[in-house]
This record gives C-alpha cells, sequence and structure tokens, in this order.
C-alpha cells in the first residue's frame, strides 16, 4: 500500500469538510464583511436535527433502507438550518448593521455559545452515534483505500462549490450580492432590496452548514454538541488561508490545511525523529497559516481591497 | 428601558434569593464535586457528579449526625472543564466556599495540580478516577484515589497483550492528557518486561476526532496490536477509521473507553476490541446491581466512573461518622484508617493514598456489549 497515497486521501477528505463549512463563512464575508463565528454551531444544529430525525424514522421502523433514512434527515435539517440562519441575522446582526464592527463579532460569539448551550439542554452532554445504517463500501484508488461515504464528502464539496459560482456570477441573485458586496448604499440606490440579499446569504450559507453537519456525523459517526467549535475555527482559518470573501480561495484552503494536517500528523514524528509528536499537527496548520498570511495578507486567492472609510 | 431593566433585575435578585439555603436549623457541611461539566467530556463529568450527588441524597435521606448535631451535607458541584489552569481556579473557589473535602476532579491532568492547592489547605481530596501515577507520587497528605492507578491497569494491559495476545508488533497512540500518556508510558514499560516490542508511538488530543493519518503511519509499520490510552469519544472514532482504512490490527484500551458510549459510536466496528478497567465486574460486587438501580431511576444510564465517585463519597462519609466531626483534619485522620466496602470493591488506602491490592478486570465486546473476559489482581 502506497502510505503517501493513503495520507494524501486521508488529508483531502479533511479538507472537503473544512471547505465545505468554509463556504459558508467566506460567503456571508464577502458580503457583510461579518464573520460569522455561530457558522460552526449551525453545523452542529444541522447534525443534531438530522441525527433526531433519523433515530426517530428508524425507532418506527428499523428496516427503512440507510440512504432513504439519511435523505430524510438531510430534508428536515436543512430547512431548519435556513430557518436558524434567518433568525440569527435578523436577530443579532441586523440590528447591529452599522454599529462598529466589533459589536456584530461579539454578538456572533455569544450567538455561538447559546447555540452550544441550548443543544446541550435539548440533546444532552453525550455523544450522539450516527446509526450504522450507511452501506460500508470501500475502493482501493492508487493504492488508498477510499471509503463510499469519502468518496461522496470530496464530491459534494467540489460540487457545491461549482454551483455557489455559478450562483454568484450568472444570476440575478448573484449580481445583487455582488452589488451589495461592492456598496449596500448604492446597491440599494439601484433598487435592490439589500436586506432581502443578506438574509439570503444568511440561508444559503446555513443550509450548507446542515449539509456539512450530516457528512461530518456520517464520516467520524459521532455528533456532539461541542463539535461546532473546532470544526469552525479550523474552517474559519481555512477560509483566511484561501482568501476569505473568495468561494474558491475557501475550498483551497480547506484542502490545503486538511492535506497540511494529514502530512504533518503522518510524517513530523518520523522526520524528527520523535521529537515533535503527531499531536503537533494543529501547530503544523497553524504555522503554515501564519506564513501566508505574513506574505499574502489577503490569503492566496484574496484580492487586495482597498480600505473602507 | 429604565422599567423593563429595573423590574428584570428585581425578578433576577428575587431567583438569586430563592436559590439560597433553606434555614432549618440544621448544620450544613459543605462537600466539593469536581469534574468537566463543560467541553468533550461533560457526559461523564455529570455522571461522576451525579454519583456523588446520590451518595450525599442518600446519607441525608437517611439522616447523619456528627457530634451528636444532625447536620445535612451540601454538594457544590464545580467545573474545570477537564483544563488544568481551570482546575486551580474551582479548587481554590471551593477551598475559599469553605468545603471540608473534595471528590475530585475526574481527570489526572486536572487532579494533579488541584492537588497542591488542597494539601495548603489542609482538605481531603479523592478523586474517583485520576488513573495519573503522578497523582499520589507528589507526596501530599490530602491526596487519595478510589480507583487501581495506570502503574497497575498498564502492567496488567502491557503483560495481557504479549502474554495472552501473543502481539509481536505493538503500536501505542496516547491522547498527551496526564492520564493517556501516564498509561501509554506504563504500557510501554510493561511490554518490555514481557518481551514484546513497541514499533511506533503515535500522538493526538482529547479533542480530536480524525485519526486517519496516524493510523495510516500505524499501518505502514504493520502493527498486530495498538494500545490507546484515552477516552471513549476519541475511542469510538478510532475503532471505526482503523475499519475504514483496512488496519487488521487488534484494538487495546483502557478504563477511559470501556463504557456503553464507545460501542454507540463504533457501531459494528467496536466488536472485538479489548479494554480494561480497575475494579471488578459492577454486576459481581455485592452492592453493585442494586447501586445500578438506584442510578438509573434518578439519572439515566451509567456512562463511566458513577459508581467510583458514589463510593469515593461514601468513603467520606465513613470517615466523618467514624472522626464524628467534620474538621478536615479529622476527617484526614480517619480516612487513612478506611476500610470499605464499596459497590466498586473493597476501599483500603496504603500512605501515598493509593487504593492497595486493586483488581484490574479486562472486556471484551461481543455481540455489542462489554462481556468480561478475566480479572486480574
Amino acid at each position: 500500500m502506497d502510505i503517501f497515497a493513503q495520507q494524501l486521501v486521508n488529508g483531502l477528505v479533511l479538507g472537503s469538510i473544512y471547505a465545505l463549512v468554509a463556504l459558508g463563512y467566506t460567503m456571508v464575508y464577502g458580503i457583510l464583511e461579518l464573520i460569522n463565528f455561530a457558522h460552526g454551531e449551525v453545523t452542529m444544529i444541522g447534525a443534531m436535527v438530522a441525527l433526531a430525525v433519523m433515530g426517530a424514522l428508524l425507532g418506527v421502523n428499523p428496516d427503512l433502507p440507510g440512504i432513504m433514512v439519511v435523505i430524510a434527515g438531510a430534508l428536515v435539517a436543512i430547512p431548519a438550518c435556513m430557518l436558524l440562519g434567518y433568525g440569527i441575522e435578523r436577530v443579532a446582526y441586523r440590528p447591529l448593521r452599522h454599529a462598529p464592527r466589533l459589536a456584530p463579532l461579539i454578538t456572533a460569539i455569544g450567538v455561538s455559545i447559546i447555540l452550544q448551550n441550548v443543544a446541550m439542554l435539548v440533546w444532552g452532554r453525550q455523544y450522539i452515534a450516527f446509526p450504522p445504517i450507511l452501506p460500508q463500501i470501500s475502493f482501493v484508488v492508487a493504492g488508498a483505500q477510499i471509503t463510499a461515504v469519502q468518496l461522496f464528502i470530496v464530491a459534494l464539496s467540489i460540487a457545491v462549490m461549482i454551483a455557489l459560482w455559478f450562483l454568484v456570477q450568472r444570476t440575478r441573485l448573484g449580481s445583487a450580492m455582488r452589488a451589495c458586496a461592492q456598496s449596500r448604499e448604492v446597491a440599494s440606490l439601484m433598487g435592490i432590496d439589500v436586506n432581502r440579499v443578506i438574509s439570503t446569504t444568511f440561508i444559503i450559507g446555513a443550509a450548507l452548514a446542515a449539509v456539512a453537519g450530516l457528512m461530518v456525523s456520517a464520516y467520524y459517526g459521532l455528533a456532539h454538541y461541542y463539535m461546532g467549535f473546532m470544526l469552525g475555527l479550523k474552517a474559519f482559518s481555512a477560509a483566511v488561508l484561501g482568501g476569505i470573501g473568495n468561494l474558491g480561495g475557501a475550498v483551497l484552503g480547506g484542502l490545503l490545511l486538511g492535506v497540511i494536517e494529514a502530512l504533518g500528523a503522518g510524517y513530523i514524528g518520523d522526520i524528527t525523529g520523535g521529537f515533535l509528536g503527531s499531536h503537533y499537527q494543529d501547530v503544523f496548520a497553524f504555522f503554515v497559516l501564519i506564513l501566508v498570511l505574513v506574505f499574502r495578507p489577503s490569503g492566496l486567492l484574496g484580492e487586495r481591497v482597498a480600505q473602507r472609510a | 428601558m429604565s422599567l423593563r431593566g429595573f423590574g428584570l433585575s428585581v425578578l433576577f435578585i428575587a431567583v438569586l434569593a430563592g436559590c439560597g439555603k433553606k434555614d432549618d436549623g440544621v448544620a450544613v457541611i459543605k462537600i466539593g464535586s469536581v469534574a468537566p461539566l463543560s467541553g468533550a467530556q461533560t457526559h461523564i463529568g455529570k455522571d461522576n457528579e451525579n454519583g456523588t450527588r446520590l451518595a450525599i441524597d442518600e446519607i441525608n435521606a437517611a439522616g447523619l449526625s456528627l457530634g451528636g448535631k444532625p447536620v445535612r451535607l451540601e454538594l457544590i458541584g464545580e467545573d474545570d472543564g477537564a483544563e488544568p489552569k481551570t482546575a486551580n481556579i474551582v479548587a481554590q473557589k471551593l477551598i475559599d466556599s469553605g468545603v471540608v473535602a473534595v471528590i475530585g476532579h475526574l481527570n489526572s491532568g486536572t487532579s494533579i495540580p488541584a492537588a497542591k492547592l488542597y494539601s495548603d489547605a489542609g482538605i481531603a481530596q479523592i478523586s474517583p478516577s485520576a488513573t495519573a501515577v503522578k497523582y499520589t507520587a507528589q507526596g501530599y497528605k490530602t491526596a487519595f484515589r478510589v480507583m487501581a492507578n495506570d502503574a497497575q491497569q498498564g502492567a496488567v494491559l502491557g503483560q495481557f497483550a504479549v502474554k495472552k495476545l501473543g502481539a509481536k508488533r505493538i503500536a501505542l497512540i496516547d491522547d498527551r492528557s496526564a492520564y493517556g500518556q501516564g498509561l501509554a508510558d506504563e504500557v510501554e514499560k510493561a511490554v518490555k518486561t514481557a518481551g514484546g516490542s513497541i514499533i511506533d508511538r503515535q500522538y493526538t488530543t482529547d479533542k480530536a476526532t480524525d485519526f486517519s493519518a496516524i493510523l495510516t503511519a500505524i499501518k505502514a509499520k504493520n502493527a498486530d496490536l495498538i494500545v490507546f490510552g484515552g477516552m471513549d469519544p476519541q475511542a469510538g472514532p478510532m475503532a471505526k477509521q482503523m475499519k475504514s482504512l483496512g488496519l487488521k490490527a487488534q484494538l487495546l484500551g483502557a478504563d477511559g473507553m470501556q463504557n456503553g458510549n464507545f460501542i454507540k459510536l463504533a457501531a459494528a466496528d467496536a466488536e472485538g476490541v479489548i479494554a480494561s478497567s480497575p475494579g471488578l465486574p459492577l454486576a459481581t460486587m455485592p452492592g453493585g446491581p442494586g447501586f445500578k438501580q438506584r442510578f438509573i431511576a434518578k439519572y439515566g444510564e451509567i456512562q463511566l466512573y458513577a459508581p467510583y465517585a458514589y463510593d469515593a463519597t461514601q468513603v467520606l462519609i465513613a470517615a466523618m461518622k467514624r472522626a464524628d466531626s467534620a474538621e478536615p483534619a479529622k476527617i484526614l485522620a480517619a480516612l487513612t484508617q478506611t476500610d470499605h466496602t464499596g459497590v466498586t470493591g473493597p476501599i483500603r488506602f496504603d500512605a501515598k493514598g493509593d487504593v492497595t491490592g486493586g483488581a484490574v478486570t479486562l472486556y471484551q465486546v461481543k455481540g455489542g456489549a462489554w462481556t468480561t473476559l478475566e480479572t486480574i489482581k
């Protein structure tokens, strides 16, 4: 078996998960220049709602086909998260749209803490297991083992990126979004309903988060009220690494972060002769992030934008 | 805003006041409990607190008198988030609030630094579940534990891996917590003594969910057995990822993962996994099944260490009764004389505060449940 190929696959899968979540961060930032720190928690709620629905369905009839159950879970979790995304924007961000930038950042952290605690009250502190209903199929590609779920995660993040790019670049809604990103005042003078565009952005971002949450819990086999925190942090780093506000950048940053982590964890122990162990994998990833930001402050694919007054 | 704000603050103060103690003339004795009640180990943290609470509720219901006066025990539960720095803050907070003893902390990493503070304050600390050797080896007379330490458990695991399972190429993974690291160190020693060889040692954290990179590295070295020092939230996905990477090695773990949650998380991939746990199987203890029933009736399924937290509290209450006092110094003196049969086994302390003659039991997942393999004394 080719170890390097396997580590590359490990990294790509991990990176695709980061990328899916990072897309949500980057979309909101692109338009509002707001870091929606509650995004990781929306991912968690998506996973929790989907698991609750799946658990209920399997409780009624344990013989339902696994893929149907997962799809049913997604069909409830996605609208639930859309509603949540809309609600968060309406309650925590819209009233502060003209406030100094620090204020919505703080409400974002507040929302994230509230969501964590609500989830803890509703679903408890235990780790919730993903029911073992998906077929365990795995393929061997170039000496590396990859499961069907992993393959699906990678394909999905690429598909979502392309769909989002199409939405932003080729549709009326997309041009309205880009107009709002450039100047909300001028956009509203041109007859664009800025509030609606921003709400829509949050709703789309939340839907992505729901899908990402479901994929993460399917892959690792668990969900937990705390899972959104680290995931959100890594995804945010991925978005910054790729150039926050840039859709392609979010995916590139996510994949890069995942691969660096996997290769770092896999080889660091042997390279340093045991001096640094594999638990330094996070340090490795964040070290690369710092390096990139020192030399390219706007990220890998980010464009230099003039500071607004 | 001012009227509404005023109304809210009045309400808030009223609620706060409502939380105060009932004054029924009975002296209240405060007992601290510390465990992670937030973060990734919340489920087992709350479990410990509930074990302690059950023991306290039972003695309060039965009635307790010290020095001829009726007293009521009050539990003060604190959250250290499994973080060593928070552990010291809450330990000081408990000392300042006048607790006479502390049941905790849950983790070795938090119990070790807090032990100094309790020692300085002269109050007893009984950890239900800190198993790192260092906890009682620091020389503090106030530190006790009711669970066999990692030297005992690690020796059993290492021996078992080499002698019983016939493992030739053993890889170690630990979560870099005081517990995981200490356990892996002890296993390493025991494997070498038994004539086995350690071919790789990898590390993760107690917050990780992705182990594919380190498992791939281990796979490349053809390990036939992996020993994991860590907790169930990591062990579950680890077992799954071993399967999806096509790793054939046997997974062997310890008390941190020997629970129902591990089986739920790893599902079918839990099958065949072996883990040890200090003490005897709950079902074989005289008071075991009864404890399980009473606990489940109040708090739901036992997560992990609740029986040990219950026993630790019972040991403390017994010491108070023997001392006939709630003075910390007298409790401490009485604790060293402990000879208690708890739901997890007989408990006596040696000079360091370790439990003597602690048994270690090995379990294996068969048909989706932990079944007892053997108990080693």
